[in-house]
């Protein structure tokens, strides 16, 4: 098997998809001739073409709404916002339009929405969002964030033969830092939980670049630490996080997103609800404080959650 | 080819193709306020650039529309309204829960635009444009089922009043944020340019959507890809209660031709110009000529929902409409062509008393459907394809081709 960076497995699961499927198109902004912000779609214009690699004007909300156009009418566009926090802009389109159409009429709208995620480049605050718990609380809509390269490629492809708008979060800090060997050709991981490292001690849940730090904060500890790597956040895999909790008894719950009514705030409620009987205590969450992700490198390490923050919340959750 | 629309562009190959008029000869009816005298009756921006007038065209209106297709055209306006007075009662009847909203007075702009469109064309309507559902072919019984929040409703009560596209119609359903639909009509004529398909894309807004960012953001779209794309922007005159005068300093049918392509206006109480309007837009596209703005300068009869008392609307403003009514005007065509007007309106009558009835004995939805159908399983079906009584495509072949929205071998490499 090949090894690829993380954004090189996005890459090939586009690719593979745009000669797979005539219906499938890419767009966004400076997604042709520049192949992206990022570099995902490097290439694709000179081998698809500029119809099917479309330059679009700067108009997030129109990139959503004419995707969704497009998807009941037959196509199926995979839309880049050229970082996460853009979204924003396009949100009515996602949440009003994209989320609630099968609800209300049972017309599927197969679109994807990739969004570029995450901090600690000094991108300051709208550069770095984490913007997934938006679209958690907006029903019909799921929600993917992947950790690995094999994870990136199986799920970007999932969210593609998917009926239904998917928003897509490919954390910009593994990009070019995560490597791996992926399978070449089509293949779909399912959208359900990960155990990253099997532990019986305590549960670490994370998703995106967390689990990585996670992984990093837990490695030497004297301790047997089960890392949970969510995958999806919609649908959120319950029985493999209540599963985890039962077996350990103790939970750790990383975001990266700002900590109020983040990803994590939903799977401390469940866990609190559904695992009561099984904790031996509190569940513990680590996450960015609720303020806008700042500029300057002493700032901006000062709120995202670092590999000392998680080693410690781990320690006091075994010493408890 | 289609022979009709050949027709058309030949008849108006002289034509400044971006100062377009579309209004067709007033046959018949002296006493109608002529359309230029609207102008004095819209409360325009003291800046506004000049509205274009419609002159008329005697040599082609009749090419496009026999006797049958205006009787057609007034029965479907009736039938609009006939089903939202019959709504409206039930809805004083506590019959029809939450709000209700109704397009009396605007019912030329639906269904003359709508009745312009082929069965694969696809379209997305506002809450006022009740008659293109009508035309696209959703039964009457299901339209008021869907008012009344019944199982056998359009969207089985998820939804109400004109929220709903029928998928097998070819219509995708209005969401409340105005004008979301502007860009997903985008998206729709980009497919169809994308697989080389010689289809176009219809949405309505209204005067208020203008304001908005998605107003924007298609049309400048629309006109940069060049899509067969056709906006209607339904002017009635009062956003809720806000009048023109404090939603723009200048007319928006004028915004088009800094987007790249045409806007036109026409006299949005003239079900025939609206029709011929939106003909000529959809030729355009089809031959790969853009979008065209297609300004229908009508007025809102009835309140914002069925709460409002339009207190802010000046009574002489309502009379001076009044006297414009479309389904009168084309009442006196259809009985000056030797049509049976009286005949007509107790069919429609009829056929909405059925209605009402088979809707009244519909079942309310099981609540356990309330948690259902968030999300889609299997394979996603496209929009499907619609009703279109205009004789025209009954004449053309290729606007018959069946098929719904299956991508064009190759089309898209």
């Amino acid at each position: 098997m090949p090894t690829m960076t993380y954004l090189e497995a996005i890459s090939d699961a586009l690719r593979e998809q745009l000669r797979a499927d005539e219906r499938v198109f890419v767009m966004g902004e400076d997604v042709g001739a520049f192949g992206g912000a990022f570099k995902v779609t490097d290439g694709f214009v000179e081998e698809f073409g500029e119809q099917r690699v479309i330059d679009t004007p700067l108009a997030e909300s129109a990139i959503i709404g004419t995707a969704v156009g497009a998807a009941v009418v037959g196509m199926r566009p995979v839309c880049e916002m050229q970082f996460a926090d853009f979204v924003s802009c396009g949100f009515d389109q996602l949440v009003n339009v994209a989320g609630k159409t099968h609800y209300r009429f049972g017309l599927a709208v197969p679109i994807v929405v990739r969004l570029p995620s995450g901090g600690g480049f000094s991108g300051g605050p709208f550069h770095s969002q984490n913007p997934e718990a938006w679209f958690m609380h907006a029903p019909g809509i799921k929600v993917l964030a992947p950790s690995t390269a094999e994870d990136a490629k199986g799920l970007l492809t999932a969210a593609i033969h998917d009926p239904n708008p998917v928003v897509f979060l490919e954390h910009k800090h593994l990009y070019r830092r995560v490597k791996g060997e992926v399978s070449s050709g089509l293949y779909e991981t399912p959208m359900t939980a990960r155990i990253a490292r099997e532990g019986s001690d305590l549960t670490v849940i994370a998703y995106g670049a967390m689990v990585h730090a996670a992984l990093e904060a837990t490695e030497e500890l004297d301790a047997s630490v089960e890392i949970l790597d969510l995958r999806s956040l919609v649908p959120l895999d319950t029985e493999a996080i209540l599963t985890s909790v039962a077996k350990t008894s103790k939970v750790l719950i990383v975001d990266e997103a700002n900590e109020t009514c983040a990803a994590g705030a939903q799977v401390a409620a469940l866990i609190a609800e559904r695992a009561f009987e099984q904790l031996d205590g509190p569940i513990r969450r680590v996450a960015t404080p609720d303020v806008p992700i700042p500029f300057s490198p002493p700032l901006e390490q000062a709120v995202l959650p670092s590999v000392e923050r998680i080693r410690d919340a781990c320690r006091d959750l075994l010493d408890y | 080819m289609q022979p009709t629309l050949a027709r058309t562009r030949a008849a108006r190959a002289d034509r400044d193709a971006r100062c377009v008029t579309a209004h067709p000869p007033d046959r018949g009816d002296e006493s109608e306020v002529p359309f230029s005298a609207m102008e004095a009756l819209t409360p325009r921006p003291a800046d506004a650039l000049p509205v274009p007038v419609a002159t008329g065209d005697p040599a082609v209106a009749p090419a496009h529309l026999t006797t049958a297709d205006r009787v057609e055209l007034l029965r479907t306006m009736v039938l609009m309204r006939a089903i939202e007075a019959r709504a409206l009662a039930l809805y004083r009847q506590g019959r029809v829960p939450g709000s209700f909203y109704d397009g009396f007075g605007q019912e030329a702009v639906s269904v003359g635009a709508a009745f312009a469109l082929g069965p694969r064309d696809r379209l997305c309507p506002l809450h006022r444009d009740l008659g293109a559902h009508l035309v696209r072919g959703v039964a009457p019984a299901r339209i008021l089922a869907q008012y009344m929040g019944r199982a056998t409703g359009v969207t089985g009560g998820r939804d109400g009043n004109v929220h709903f596209g029928d998928p097998a119609t070819g219509v995708m359903g209005m969401v409340s944020m105005l004008p979301d639909m502007m860009c997903v009509a985008t998206g729709m004529a980009m497919a169809f340019k994308l697989r080389s398909e010689a289809r176009v894309a219809l949405t309505w807004c209204g005067d208020g959507a203008t304001s908005r960012g998605d107003f924007h953001e298609a049309m400048n779209w629309a006109g940069v890809q060049r899509l067969p794309v056709v906006f209607v922007l339904e002017n009635n005159q009062f956003a809720y209660s806000t009048p023109l005068a404090k939603q723009f300093a200048v007319d928006p049918v004028q915004r088009a031709r800094a987007y790249g392509f045409p806007g036109v206006t026409v006299d949005g109480n003239d079900v025939e110009a609206v029709f011929e309007a939106v003909l000529e837009a959809r030729v355009r596209a089809l031959a790969g000529e853009g979008p065209t703005l297609v300004e229908a300068v009508t007025m809102r009869m009835h309140g914002h929902a069925a709460h409002d008392d339009m207190r802010y609307v000046p009574p002489a403003l309502l009379a001076e409409w009044a006297q414009r009514d479309p389904i009168e005007r084309q009442e006196r065509r259809v009985a000056a062509l030797g049509g049976d007007v009286d005949e007509l309106r107790a069919a429609v009558e009829a056929e909405v008393e059925n209605a009402v009835a088979e809707a009244l004995a519909a079942p309310m939805p099981d609540p356990a459907a309330a948690t259902r159908g968030v999300f889609a399983e299997g394979e996603a079906e496209p929009l499907g394809d619609g009703s279109a009584p205009w004789s025209g495509f009954a004449e053309d072949g290729d606007a018959l081709t069946p098929g719904g929205d299956r991508p064009a071998t190759g089309a898209a490499a």
